[in-house]
């Protein structure tokens, strides 16, 4: 037994030795928790989370937002719009440098918004961009072939991150440029180490353009891909925070902890829709009176209250109900089984008919449990219901890309403003078999078309927000999508933390004011 | 050693590796899924366009079999190929997670060997005692429970309500900047509870087989002489019965770093450890088709090495082997 006793106390030797040694340098590291591995560190050609959130550490950006929706200087020190909305000048601060130390010049805001439009999966972000002229070092007019109102939104750190051209410039192709994994930005942090599927970490830019930012002195974003692991590592004091927190089991356990803190601000921008997609190709499914009875059926209250445990909020329409511009007078379908069974007969189904729901794999909480819930509930209408789990993100999106498929579960984000994440699902222009999140439900109205498009041209906010309201009363009658929850994004962070990230980019943001207490 | 039956193990090894790379590549295939839709769903959406030039870019677009080819003379070249995700080449990434894999791997291996010889040893002294039969239960527990869940486990009685290790990981982030035997120390807090989890099945294992490879040899003539000379019993048992005892046990090593190695992308995922077992799960995943047939092939290598190893150790050890072929 000797040898067992040698070896525990090896091993109680290393666990002391490790838990005896101070957790934080002077200035403070922030740890950052994240169940996503991002692709590269460049938002200018990729979309999402986890690239979002150190790209927007590393890379400053034209504009960023506030938690009002107000649009405030960020490289971009003030900006004006034409009268005929078709240029934008946007005037650059002076004492702005890349991490290597050479300037921010409006030469590298053109050549980053000219890669965005060309290389990012977001189209309609700059597509009415035509070319940016450049006057002058510090001076960046953007010529527009059609007035744009999302272009400001599209400035922000999490779509619009400012590139050095003299690194991405050099005729490599910039989606697989070899800077994406060492970025060199202007933002309020310098990326210091980074390995594929690793974790990333951070230092603070002393040259950071912005006087006494950023106040943290290092940022790690590390990758721990089980959530129970997660949360264990946050109750422990091994990570500071963790954003995009979804499961009302870890917000629960997160609120009963005296240390955490938990918030559900900073996450207006994502706007994440959860819904049920309907293929309205399918003989059963292009009758609106089926969609209609289905939806009637459908409890949105039973799924935020019971299944989410009250931590998600019903969702009624294609605009996240915390934008703007969503419209409350959207019909609701509150739940109603006899309106439902009388639909169903309407429409030549009243022996009912059998459906396949799919659904993107992913926190079984959203997807699988609601898409179980549907199969008792639907079959009270007389439809069954058959729940096809796909294995892998891969098969799913083979299946729904593919229009493969009757009913699919699913989540899609709003990306702040309905040019850049809403009109992509209803256009008819962008039903296009083979490419998952585009409109996989080949739904087609004219009269969607040109509110869309008129609204994407509006300058007016109230007169778009009037075209918007007049969209969401016709899809919320035709309901190509049924949009049930806004997936319950949360913050949980050590309560000794300040100025925690709730803007409505969330952690997507630079977190220069961020700071620890003691 | 003869020279002539090293190269013959060679060359199977290369065969065998040969047919690694052809199955799996035509295997991986046969899964459903685009690869191009994968990277264009990670990257937020995409025009056909841009499918099209994803395929374009990594040939995806050609015949399977064409692509084999290609592969394969990438392979010959010593080129493993550029991910399909991380848009670096495999080589580079493997080459990150190939040493916390063998740690993990050998650092279990040394734990089972170590400690299950040691109860097997324990146990055999009393065939019918209570020693023995915990050894036994132990054994059928430790081989029948999943890894996973050990490690799940493990992972709430040490890591939360006790939390004297690490939760996940190979490393404490803020512990980055200390110098290397701090760091050394860390990595060994961080090592305990994923190297005993894929320790547990083949320590059993161990356990079982030294202790009936030990009752064997414990009954021979010689060990009776040796107690008649006066040898004493740790002389007797450590000295002269395990010897000859451990040669099926260093046997049931080689052959089994195999099924370690697969043992390892479980508890890696469990853990988060950064070895080629996470590689491996996430690129299947993701479809990274270059990263998990990289994966594959240098973990086949491995496999193939180490069997070579225990088959030349063993001939070392036991000198009736030397000389067949």
């Amino acid at each position: 037994m000797k040898l067992m006793s040698r070896l525990l106390g090896a091993a109680a030797f290393a666990a002391f030795s490790v838990s005896s040694i101070p957790a934080f340098a002077d200035g403070g590291t922030l740890v950052i928790a994240s169940t996503q591995t991002p692709r590269h560190l460049n938002g200018a050609v990729q979309s999402g989370i986890a690239t979002a959130i150190p790209s927007t550490q590393i890379f400053a950006s034209p504009i960023r937002y506030d938690e009002n929706w107000e649009p405030q200087p960020y490289l971009a020190k003030s900006w004006e719009i034409s009268d005929d909305g078709l240029s934008v000048t946007l005037n650059l601060v002076d004492n702005a440098t890349f991490h290597d130390g050479k300037p921010v010049t409006s030469e590298d805001v053109a050549f980053s918004i000219m890669t965005t439009k060309e290389n990012h999966p977001f189209k309609s972000m700059f597509a009415p961009v035509e070319s940016i002229e450049t006057p002058d070092a510090h001076t960046a007019v953007i010529k527009l072939s059609k007035p744009h109102p999302a272009l400001l939104l599209a400035l922000s750190p999490a779509l619009a991150p400012v590139l050095p051209k003299h690194v991405y410039g050099d005729g490599q192709d910039v989606k697989s440029h070899p800077a994406n994994s060492a970025p060199v930005g202007s933002g309020p942090f310098i990326l210091e180490e980074f390995a594929a599927g690793g974790d990333a970490v951070l230092k603070k830019n002393p040259n950071f353009f912005i006087d006494g930012r950023p106040m943290l002195d290092e940022i790690i974003i590390r990758i721990i891909k089980d959530e129970s692991a997660l949360l264990i590592a946050l109750e422990n004091g091994e990570a500071d925070l963790y954003p995009f927190m979804a499961g009302s089991q870890a917000i629960r356990r997160m609120e009963k902890n005296e240390r955490i803190g938990v918030t559900s601000e900073g996450y207006a921008g994502v706007g994440p829709v959860n819904w049920l997609a309907f293929n309205t190709n399918s003989p059963k499914l292009s009758d609106v009176r089926v969609r209609q009875a289905i939806s009637y059926a459908v409890d949105r209250a039973f799924i935020t209250k019971a299944l989410h445990r009250g931590v998600s909020q019903p969702q009624r329409g294609p605009i996240i109900e915390s934008s703007p511009f969503f419209d409350a007078s959207i019909p609701s379908y509150d739940v109603d089984l006899d309106k439902a069974k009388a639909l169903m007969a309407d429409a030549g189904f009243a022996e009912g008919m059998d459906l396949t729901v799919d659904y993107i794999p992913g926190p079984k909480e959203q997807q699988q449990s609601l898409a179980e819930y549907m199969k008792s509930q639907l079959k009270k209408i007389g439809i069954n219901v058959t729940v096809r789990a796909a294995p892998d993100f891969p098969t799913w999106a083979g299946r729904v890309g593919g229009h493969d498929f009757e009913l699919s579960m699913d989540v899609v984000f709003n990306w702040g403003d309905p040019v850049i994440g809403v009109h992509r699902t209803y256009l008819s222009e962008n039903i296009r078999k083979g490419v998952i999140w585009s409109n996989t439900q080949s739904y087609a109205n004219d009269k969607v078309d040109d509110l869309l498009n008129a609204a994407a041209v509006e300058m007016d906010p109230a007169k778009r927000k009037a075209l918007y309201g007049e969209f969401q009363q016709i899809v919320g009658a035709e309901l190509p999508v049924y949009w049930i929850n806004a997936l319950p994004y949360h913050t949980a962070y050590d309560k000794k933390l300040q100025n925690v990230p709730t803007g409505i980019w969330g952690t997507m943001h630079p977190m220069d004011t961020v700071h620890w207490s003691e | 050693m003869n020279a002539s039956y090293l190269m013959k193990r060679l060359g199977y090894g290369l065969l065998l590796m040969l047919g690694v790379v052809v199955l799996n590549f035509l295997l991986i295939r046969l899964a459903p899924g685009d690869p191009a839709v994968v990277i264009a769903g990670e990257m937020g959406g995409a025009t056909e366009e841009m499918l099209e030039s994803i395929r374009e870019e990594y040939g995806l677009n050609k015949p399977v079999l064409t692509q084999l080819g290609i592969y394969v003379g990438n392979i010959l070249q010593g080129n493993l190929g550029e991910s399909f995700f991380f848009n670096q080449p495999v080589s580079k990434l493997i080459g990150e997670r190939i040493f916390p894999t063998i740690l993990l791997v050998l650092s279990a291996l040394i734990t089972a060997i170590v400690l299950g010889v040691f109860f097997g040893v324990l146990a055999s002294r009393k065939p019918n005692g209570v020693l023995s039969a915990a050894v036994a239960v132990f054994s059928s527990i430790g081989y029948a429970v999943p890894v996973f869940w050990t490690g799940i486990m493990l992972i709430i009685l040490f890591a939360s309500v006790f939390p004297i290790f690490p939760v996940e990981g190979m490393m404490s982030v803020k512990l980055r900047d200390a110098n290397i035997f701090i760091r050394s120390l860390d990595v060994l807090h961080h090592l305990v509870l994923p190297a005993f989890t894929l320790s547990v099945i083949y320590l059993a294992q161990y356990a079982r087989l030294s202790r009936a490879s030990m009752l064997e040899v414990l009954g021979s003539d010689y060990i009776r002489t040796a107690r008649a000379k006066g040898a004493s019993e740790r002389t007797v048992l450590f000295k002269h019965a395990l010897r000859n005892a451990a040669l099926p046990i260093l046997t049931v090593a080689g052959l089994q770093f195999g099924s370690l190695i697969s043992g390892a992308l479980l508890v890696e995922t469990v853990f988060n450890w950064p070895g080629m077992g996470t590689l491996a799960f996430e690129s299947i995943l993701r479809r990274d088709y270059p990263t998990i047939m990289g994966v594959l092939l240098i973990a086949s290598g491995i496999v193939v090495v180490a069997n070579l190893l225990t088959d030349m150790s063993y001939r070392i050890a036991d000198p009736r082997l030397r000389g067949e072929s």
